[in-house]
């Protein structure tokens, strides 16, 4: 077990162009650290920076305060599971979790070897797998035999390269689970890299979201959520994205202060409004669920949010909540911003249209005009030549980020007394 | 009759067809290898009475000398071939493959230029030059000329299957802690042994038919090959063809083949890389 810090860290191909741009991040021991951004964006270049497989063109890479940089895979003490898992198809799951042991000869016996192949196997429900093939076995079974072979060394850090991607979503949302058990009750510093920001925001202590090679935010799932540093990752995490509507601050004619958007005008509140008065133009990030139909709020609540009226065009009843959908003619000012934003994420031409979550009892159908209650409170408002985030509030984001640090400090504790 | 007999019974067809063009000169040749000399002109495909005379003449009788050794010749030889081929493109193949380094498309261009040019016209410069470093009618002398043959096609079909082959199992192996080469011996060669047997046999089998440099670069026992040998056989007088004999020969040449295609048409499995990666 051991720390990983990644110093200014930069992969350069022959060509020039830059993978992995001067990323500079510092992995706690026992961490969970997730890499997340959309594809291209250098994650899994970063991962096999740490472990090895790619050569890292300038920066410090240390684990556990050795300095790493030009030492091969195998002194690295790392396990790594792959993708598509990369299991041995002429050895028995038995002998694949075995592989790391038995290169590394003369350091366990033969009943070592034995015992910590089972160990591994009971924890994993492979047991009764252990004298077939892979080629014999299930996606998940598959999966958890990778796993297995990484459990079995005692290494220094896990990482993991996208490895529920081949697996259909049911069974994804198991083996989380499971990987999010398994390195809580091992305590080992892990690497997980994904493009799947539901993974990322279920899995990781902290979670690095990167675009094009630069590191944009390191921070907990929460903060991330709450208090993004920009507009990419405001836009990256959260499910369905976060609406972004164009508006402009100005006096409203009762005194407050108004965000004129192509929906009619939001009041906002002081500290929402000052951060975007000097702009001309500011795009307003409003997570769906900040919306409320209006009848449904209490009265003791209204006074903290604004109330506008807009028609939706449909509504997606999905069981637990419905999402309504309202069109607007967008600002041509921000149209740059907007397609660099979803080219950016991977994503098809953002649709001007806001998403709206409401309650799954709502009986508002599409084409209705419905009384939309707005939370000012947590509206954030960007820059959109730049991205910037003018409203965010570094030092509320920071303790979030400081509470999930303690959560985990408190997983290991309940982990350790656990097994003693 | 329902439209799927009907297409059982063409592929049947076409099968038995193809089959007998190809079988039929064995056959002949097996025939006339049993046949007496003095049947060996009455234009009848099974012989009249059966008989051992032919093979009897070249394993303990007057072509004794002339195919024993000849057919230790082919042997060593072609297995000698065939041993440096594999290796060579083995390691050749391995880094085509997997690394990228200037001049990989010259080499593999330069294999498929080479496998495409006429032996015949490299024969005789050969021959010259052979004669003159002391290389004329010695294994070495064969071999050599042998590996231009079965080189290209080993690397090229080498080269394939070592694509095939997923670049993770040779990282996760070094991650496990391997070095290089055990990464390549523990999980790339296993993968790749169907490979490497098939082309073997593919390589032995170039090298064990070869008649234009056996009959070229070799003049006596020493080195000559059973293909070029076949031409030496005299009949009993000179007015005799030694028809019986060669065939006799033949077939017994085209053993080792059948043999071998039998035996590794086992090991020849493709789908062993199935389940290291999710398909």
């Amino acid at each position: 077990m051991a720390s990983i810090t990644l110093q200014n860290i930069v992969k350069e191909y022959d060509d020039g162009f830059p993978a992995v741009n001067d990323v500079s991040i510092d992995i706690e021991d026992g961490e969970f650290v997730i890499l997340v951004g959309p594809s291209g964006c250098g994650k899994s270049t970063l991962l096999r920076m740490i472990v090895g497989l790619e050569d890292i063109t300038s920066g410090d890479l240390l684990i556990g305060g050795d300095r790493v940089n030009d030492k091969p895979p195998r002194e690295r003490n790392l396990a790594m599971v792959f993708q598509n898992y990369a299991l041995y198809p002429h050895l028995s799951v038995f002998e694949n979790i075995a592989f790391p042991m038995r290169l590394a000869k003369g350091k366990f016996t033969q009943e070592q070897v034995k015992e910590k192949v089972e160990r591994a196997a009971g924890m994993l429900e492979l047991t009764e797998h252990l004298q077939r093939k892979p080629a014999n076995l299930s996606g998940g079974q598959r999966q958890r035999v990778a796993m297995g072979r990484a459990i079995v060394r005692d290494a220094n850090a896990f990482l993991f390269d996208e490895p529920l991607s081949n697996l259909d979503a049911k069974l994804r949302g198991q083996m989380r689970a499971e990987i999010s058990q398994l390195q809580r009750s091992l305590n080992t510093t892990s690497v997980y890299v994904t493009h799947d920001q539901t993974e990322a925001m279920t899995l990781g202590d902290r979670v690095a979201v990167l675009k094009k090679g630069v590191l944009q935010q390191i921070a907990s799932p929460r903060e991330l959520y709450e208090q993004p540093a920009n507009l990419f990752v405001a836009g990256f995490i959260g499910s369905p994205s976060m609406n972004f509507l164009p508006g402009t601050v100005s006096e409203g004619s009762t005194g407050s202060t108004v965000l004129s958007t192509p929906l009619g005008d939001i009041e906002l509140p002081e500290q929402v409004a000052a951060a975007g008065r000097e702009k001309e133009i500011v795009l307003a990030g409003i997570r769906p669920e900040f919306f409320e139909e209006a009848s449904q709020v209490e009265e003791s609540r209204r006074g903290r949010g604004s109330v506008f009226s807009a028609e939706l065009s449909h509504v997606e009843w999905l069981g637990n909540e419905q999402y309504g959908y309202v069109r607007y003619q967008n600002d041509p000012r921000v149209a740059d911003a907007l397609a660099n934003l979803a080219a950016d994420m991977d994503a098809d031409e953002l649709r001007t249209q806001l998403v709206v979550a409401l309650d799954a009892m709502s009986r508002i159908r599409g084409g209705d005009t419905a009384e939309l209650w707005v939370d000012t409170r947590r509206i954030h408002l960007f820059d959109p030549a730049t991205g910037e985030n003018l409203t965010r509030d570094a030092e509320a984001g920071a303790e979030l980020t400081r509470l999930a640090a303690e959560d985990r400090r408190r997983d290991r504790e309940r982990a350790a007394a656990h097994a003693d | 009759m329902n439209p799927k007999t009907k297409s059982r019974l063409g592929w049947t067809v076409v099968t038995v067809l193809v089959l007998g063009y190809s079988l039929f000169p064995v056959a002949a040749i097996f025939a006339t290898s049993f046949k007496t000399p003095g049947d060996l002109g009455n234009q009848t495909f099974l012989p009249t009475s059966w008989t051992w005379q032919n093979y009897e003449m070249i394993f303990v009788g007057d072509a004794q000398g002339l195919f024993l050794s000849a057919l230790r010749n082919s042997i060593g030889i072609a297995l000698i071939a065939t041993f440096i081929a594999v290796v060579l493109a083995t390691l050749c193949a391995y880094a085509i493959a997997r690394l990228d380094f200037p001049g990989k498309r010259i080499i593999l261009g330069a294999a498929l230029a080479v496998s495409i040019f006429p032996v015949i016209s490299v024969v005789t410069p050969l021959f010259n030059l052979w004669r003159t470093i002391g290389l004329y009618d010695t294994w070495p002398g064969l071999i050599i000329p042998y590996l231009s043959l079965t080189l290209p096609i080993s690397i090229w079909t080498l080269s394939a299957f070592f694509r095939q082959i997923p670049w993770d199992l040779e990282q996760a192996a070094q991650v496990d802690g391997a070095t290089q080469w055990q990464a390549f011996r523990k999980a790339i060669v296993p993968l790749a042994a169907p490979g490497v047997f098939t082309t073997a046999i593919l390589a032995f089998f170039i090298a064990w038919n070869d008649f234009v440099y056996g009959i070229s670069l070799t003049s006596t026992e020493a080195a000559r090959p059973v293909p070029a040998a076949l031409a030496f056989f005299t009949g009993a007088s000179q007015f005799e063809e030694p028809t019986g004999a060669i065939s006799a020969a033949a077939i017994v040449v085209t053993i080792p083949v059948v043999v071998l295609v039998l035996l590794f048409q086992r090991r020849i499995v493709s789908g062993l890389t199935q389940g290291a990666v999710k398909g």
